[in-house]
Formats: C-alpha cells, structure tokens, sequence
C-alpha cells in the first residue's frame, strides 16, 4: 500500500559550529542506513551552503555529538518548524536509525522494498502534445492540464515495470527512469532510437489505437482490418495475441495482461480516452492537428 | 564571489538501478570531504509523492545533483512542479565513474565545468 506522505522528518547530521566532527567511518554508515531507510538527510559542516529549513511543518532532526554529550535546544525563529537535537556519540548506525525512527513516531513513511516507484515522466522538450499516449494507457495514468497539456495524473495506476506507453510516443518522450535500458531510462535518443520507436507505433496502435475502433467498426458491420467475418470475441483474442507476444518479448509484464480491463470496459476507456484527447487537442491554439 | 552550489545525492534506494559500487563511492567521497550536502533516498519516490522537499531544492539556487540520466532528472522535478534552475548540472551515477562524479560534486567553482555535467 502506497502513503502518500512526504518524509516527515528530515534528518540533519550535524557537524557545524559547537558539535564535534564524527568518525569518517561512522559518518558514512549512518548516512548509508538513513538513506536505504527511505530518510532524507542533509550533512551540515562549518563550510558549504547550510541545509534550507524545511517550507513545512514537519520536524527537523539535529543528530551531532556534542561536547558532554549535551545537544543543544533549538527553536525555529518562526515556530512553524519543530526542531529536536539528540546527541549520537559511540552510538552506532542501527541504533541511530532506531532513534530516528522513534522520533519519527507513527507517522507513515514509505520504505525502500515495499514498493518500486513506476510511473512515466514526461521529457517535455520532446513531447509535442499528441495526446497518443493518453489515448493508448488502458488504466487512466495521463490526463490533461488546464492549458490541455499532457500530463501524468494518476502515477500510482501504471503497472510496474510496464514501458507500453513509451513505445506508443512517436517522440520518444515518456521515460521510465527506473527501467534498465535506454532511450527509455532517460539517456539521450539517439536517431536510430527514434526509427525504431517510430516503428513500434504501429504495434501499439494495433493493441490500443486501431483496436478500440476495429471492435466498433465491426460491431457497425464497417470494413476493417479485424473486421468482415470476425467476432468482436475474436478481435479480442487477436488482440490478447499481441499482447502475449509482447510479453513474450519482454516487453510489458504479464500481470498487465491479467490486469486488462473486461472487453466492455475497453472499449468504454478508448471512447473516454480518445474523447478527452481529442477535446484537448481541438482547446489547442492551432487545434488543426486533431486528427 | 560565485555562489557556492548546493550539493544532492540521490541514494537510488526505491529499485537500485544505479550501480551500487558507484553509488556507495559517490557517498564516500562526499562523506570524506568537509562539504557541507544534502541527500534523498530515492528521487523517484519523491517525485510520485509531489514532496515538497524537491520545491525547497529546486529553489536552492544553484544545484549540483549526483543521481541519473540528466533527461530523467529533468522531467523528475518538472512533473513535480519544481522545475530545476537553469545552470543545474547533473551528474550520471549510471554512465560515470565514482571518481568523475566526486571530483566534480566537489570541485571549486573557480575550477572549470565539466563536459560531462549537464549544464
Ligand atoms: S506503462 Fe502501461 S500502465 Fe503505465 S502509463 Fe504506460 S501504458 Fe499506462
Ligand atoms: S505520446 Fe509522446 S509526444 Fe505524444 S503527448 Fe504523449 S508524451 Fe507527448
């Protein structure tokens, strides 16, 4: 289950003015363990920019080791901020952490292994606002803005290590970053890149564009790719093909395939989806592009 | 005087896809140095979370940041609504030496920028 709490604490290891510096070693497994506890921590020396207050009301930690073991009291000048000291001299990393974690309370936290953080990012400098993306996702992860521009909305909807969508942006401009392998990672688009991902458009059309009007052209008798003397069923299994063979292929994980919405509920998405894309493309200042 | 850029390290703790010998290093370096730095354990993570943390970073000034691929760094804080200040390097964890990403995090703003940085 996902919290969507910001870090209710942050964490300052404090060397500055009137606290002794820590052991090297010492420093180095603290901050290690903070961090792979899902803490964000700021080291504070005597030189260097300082760590900015927090602009919340959350709590800020001083851990030092402080002369006679005293942390000093410190107050937020604008009372906004509560700030507590503690002093960690010879305490060692686990049980800094557990002092950390004590101070922090019930307060819920997410942690490092309980959930990977999987959802598109959008390179702007890249996207052209073609709405593909927001038409193809079958589980309502983009939206648009009030100037009607795409946007990621309901990050928590995409399905983990899925890059489907980033395969459908003929501008290469939906990364991942926590997918292994680039462009979709966010390393440079090479030209090459771009051809190949162009090519995979009409995969994916296949699977989420073209697909959602081949059922209702055939549904309408219309001529279709799918269409003529194939079932709406049938058109479905094709279309469960494809996406097993992109499994297959390693390209999107099998649990999306088991999380498809019912064929009904398909169709209603891509009616939904491609009204929305084509309402925010016709808002568009020179709104031709709809298509 | 230049301003002093402020320095942040991303741990990468949420899938772990910068290399950890790198990561650890990276830390290490900036452990044994006297600076003064700020860290986060995943900015992915905070960045599905709309954190008001990155605001607060974004607004830092000038920023130094040792985590990804510069293009997803970007598009991270953009989509939180805290886009980066122009001037902002990024430093790859995933592409670079510890040793490249530690001499620049750390270097003095008088030494020269370097073509790996994302200026
Ligand atoms: S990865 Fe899959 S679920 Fe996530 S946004 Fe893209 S298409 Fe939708
Ligand atoms: S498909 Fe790509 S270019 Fe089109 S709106 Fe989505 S991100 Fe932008």
């Amino acid at each position: 289950m996902i919290t969507h709490t910001a870090r209710p604490l942050k964490v300052v290891l404090y060397e500055g003015k009137g606290a002794i510096a820590l052991p090297a070693e010492a420093r180095l497994k603290v901050m290690t363990a903070l961090l792979d506890k899902g803490y964000a921590v700021a080291r504070v020396t005597a030189t260097g920019t300082q760590t900015s207050p927090p602009q919340d009301d959350h709590t800020l930690l001083l851990l030092g080791s402080f002369p006679e073991r005293q942390a000093p009291a410190l107050e937020d000048v604008t009372g906004r901020v509560k700030i507590e000291a503690r002093d960690i001299t010879d305490l060692d990393a686990e049980s800094i952490v557990a002092l950390v974690d004590k101070t922090r309370g019930e307060k819920p936290m997410n942690e490092p292994g309980k959930w990977k953080p999987w959802f598109p990012v959008i390179d702007y400098s890249r996207c052209t606002n073609c709405m593909q993306c927001l038409s193809f996702c079958l589980f309502d992860v983009y939206g648009v803005s009030e100037e009607n521009k795409i946007q990621v909305q309901n990050n928590d909807n995409c399905k983990t290590n899925c890059p489907a969508c980033s395969r459908v942006c003929p501008e290469v401009a939906i990364m991942f970053p926590k997918y292994q392998a680039g462009p979709i990672n966010g390393d440079d688009v090479s030209a090459a890149d771009h051809g190949r991902e162009k090519m995979k458009v009409d995969i994916s059309s296949l699977l989420g564009g073209d697909i959602y009007s081949a059922l209702k052209d055939r549904s309408a008798a219309a001529k279709s790719r799918f269409s003529k003397e194939r079932s709406p069923d049938k058109a479905l299994d094709e279309r469960k093909k494809c996406l097993t063979k992109l499994v297959n292929d390693g390209f999107i994980p099998m649990d999306v395939l088991a999380s498809l919405p019912s064929p009904d509920e398909i169709l209603r998405k891509s009616e939904v989806a491609k009204a929305r894309a084509a309402a925010a493309l016709a808002a568009q200042p020179g709104a031709g592009a709809a298509s | 005087m230049p301003e002093t850029p402020t320095l942040l390290y991303c741990r990468c703790a949420y899938a772990q896809v910068v290399p950890s010998g790198v990561k650890n290093a990276v830390l290490q370096q900036l452990c044994d140095s006297g600076a003064s730095f700020e860290t986060v354990s995943d900015l992915c993570e905070m960045t599905a979370h709309r954190d008001p943390r990155l605001q607060e970073l974004a607004q830092c000034g000038k920023l130094r940041i040792a985590a990804c691929y510069p293009r997803a760094v970007t598009g991270l804080f953009q989509q939180a609504g805290a886009p980066l200040p122009e001037g902002t390097e990024i430093l790859n964890m995933r592409s670079l030496t510890a040793d490249e990403i530690a001499q620049q995090m750390l270097r003095t703003e008088d030494e020269a920028a370097p073509a790996v940085a994302n200026a």
